[in-house]
């Protein structure tokens, strides 16, 4: 077996050890990006209401 | 110190220069994490290649507790100072700390299979965690569901200081369960000696999540105090119905905050 | 005094004439143990094996029926403003209500508990256990209850909210109860667990009124 193949097979455990690493980075990254994804409309939603209250003064 | 980091205006100050560098230093800190974990740390002896699983499960389980202290902590100190900068951290802590559980109960599960031969057992530990999972799941649901979001803060602030009163007595009586209830072929996982090489890329992942952690409630809670402005400024938009010459809108970072 | 009595009985009059409740709690609560022995099957050890823990369980989902209506009317029609304002403290208000949702509801649930051990064939000892222990275990159920009923009080879709607050605190409680009533059918004492359930007991009588009465004036506010 190659060295990289050796790596992915895990010692026979690839599948618990890679799903584990799998699910935490679903997980995490999961709520990462949706919290970035509501960070940057919450700044567009702020910038567009200014604008607004900007144009009708 | 308390009443320094109170603004809300200069937490957006020092958090929109705190988020970026948080931020790099989070992936970094992880990279070297993951290298190090997959890579570079040996199999255990017993446990083979599973072992690996540790360097997640291990470190979310610590910041699964660690995030609730933090989230009654700060509901602590809204209810008792009103300081209006904790609240929303609690908040935002919250989802973070229950995504955390669950990476821990999940790896946890993949980890016991092939050393348990079990997805789960009742032990005590694991059950604990459980327990702490539905804590947060009831503090998050209370927190959103009033339709004004500062009642919900408070009630889940009072939640919060109850579960963590009630996290001891809870964790006494799932052990004492345990040890009635004792499942016969429960190998005990680490020990008391970790070796030096298992130890360096646990905390080093640790080390990676709490920096995570910080990234995510910081920007959780400017996404929070933006949302509070927009609400700020749509009640300003429809209280001025007809434009007013000469007059400043009164909208300042502080009206943020009811 | 005379507030807090004055109080315990028009809850509890007020409870008993609407009637509904007491009944409905004790319906929810056989049916729910009846149900078991379909899901199981009828052999009487495997009941015997299972009897404490399912009445236990069965009786916190009971308790649990009753607990949004515990604030609710008072929320609504203001009440609870007055008995705010009143001088009788918020706390001891709530010692007042819980006692009378007690006795409306956990008391009864306890009464019944021996007739419903004899459909899951429980030994006269674990019959007289399990009595002694709903007997100590409920009153917490209706103080640990209290809180998550104030806390989510004027909340949207309540009843669900309010469950996800309270099973898991109720979990003490539980571990405790049924496990006095299976210490006593394996024919050690029950004796530690009931000392150890009279414990949560009285700490949710010296804490909850405390949390319940937080959580009151954060909703009222």
């Amino acid at each position: 077996m190659t060295e990289i193949g050796a790596f992915f097979a895990m010692g026979g455990y690839a599948g618990f050890v890679w799903s584990a690493y799998g699910i935490a980075a679903a997980v995490l990254g999961g709520l990462s990006v949706y919290s970035w994804r509501r960070y940057r409309d919450s700044i567009v939603t702020v910038e567009r209401l200014q604008q607004d209250l900007g144009r009708r003064r | 110190m308390i009443n320094w980091l109170a603004n809300p205006a200069r937490f957006m100050r020092l958090s929109a220069k705190a988020v970026p560098w948080c931020s790099w230093t989070a992936v970094l800190v992880l990279a070297v994490g993951l290298f190090w974990s997959l890579m570079v740390a040996p199999p255990d002896y017993q446990q083979g290649d599973t072992v690996r699983i540790m360097y997640v499960h291990v470190p979310a389980a610590w910041m699964a507790l660690s995030v609730y202290l933090f989230v009654a902590v700060a509901s602590a100190v809204a209810l008792v100072w009103r300081h209006p900068l904790a609240e929303v951290a609690a908040r935002a802590a919250a989802p973070i700390g229950a995504a955390f559980t669950f990476v821990c109960l999940a790896t946890g599960s993949l980890w016991g299979r092939p050393m348990w031969g079990t997805w789960w057992v009742w032990d005590a530990r694991l059950t604990s965690v459980l327990i702490l999972f539905f804590l947060y799941l009831g503090y998050i649901a209370l927190a959103n569901a009033f339709d004004d979001p500062s009642r919900g803060g408070r009630a889940a602030a009072v939640l919060a200081l109850v579960g963590v009163v009630n996290l001891p007595i809870i964790k006494f009586s799932v052990d004492w369960w345990n040890t009635l209830h004792q499942p016969a072929s429960v190998m005990r996982i680490g020990g008391p000696r970790i070796d030096i090489s298992m130890l360096a890329p646990l905390l080093i992942m640790a080390l990676g999540f709490t920096l995570l952690f910080a990234v995510l409630l910081m920007v959780r809670m400017r996404t929070a105090l933006n949302e509070r402005r927009a609400m700020a400024l749509r009640l300003n938009a429809g209280a001025i119905p007809a434009p007013r010459p000469g007059r400043e809108p009164v909208v300042s970072a502080n009206t943020v905050v009811p | 005094m005379a507030a807090f009595l004055g109080l315990f009985r028009r809850d509890l009059s007020l409870a008993l004439r609407q009637g509904g409740d007491t009944g409905l709690v004790i319906g929810f609560f056989v049916l729910a143990v009846v149900l078991f022995p379909f899901g199981v099957g009828p052999e009487p050890e495997v009941l015997r094996r299972i009897g404490a823990g399912t009445i236990w369980v069965a009786a916190l989902l009971a308790a649990l029926l009753s607990l949004d209506r515990l604030f609710e009317a008072d929320y609504q029609d203001g009440e609870l403003d007055l008995l705010a304002l009143s001088s009788l403290p918020l706390e001891l208000a709530v010692l007042a209500k819980c006692a009378a949702h007690w006795v409306a509801t956990g008391l009864p649930l306890a009464l019944t508990s021996p007739f419903l051990a004899l459909l899951v064939d429980l030994d006269p000892g674990a019959i007289a256990t399990l009595f002694a222990s709903l007997l100590i275990g409920t009153p917490a159920l209706s103080l640990i209850g209290s809180v998550a009923a104030a806390l989510s009080l004027g909340a949207r879709r309540q009843g669900v909210v309010l469950s996800l607050l309270v099973l898991p605190l109720y979990i003490p409680p539980l571990i405790f109860g049924a496990g006095a009533v299976e210490a006593s059918a394996a024919g050690n004492g029950a004796r530690a667990y009931l000392l150890i359930l009279g414990a949560v007991t009285l700490a949710a009588l010296a804490l909850c009124p405390w949390a319940s009465a937080a959580a009151l004036r954060q909703a009222l506010e």
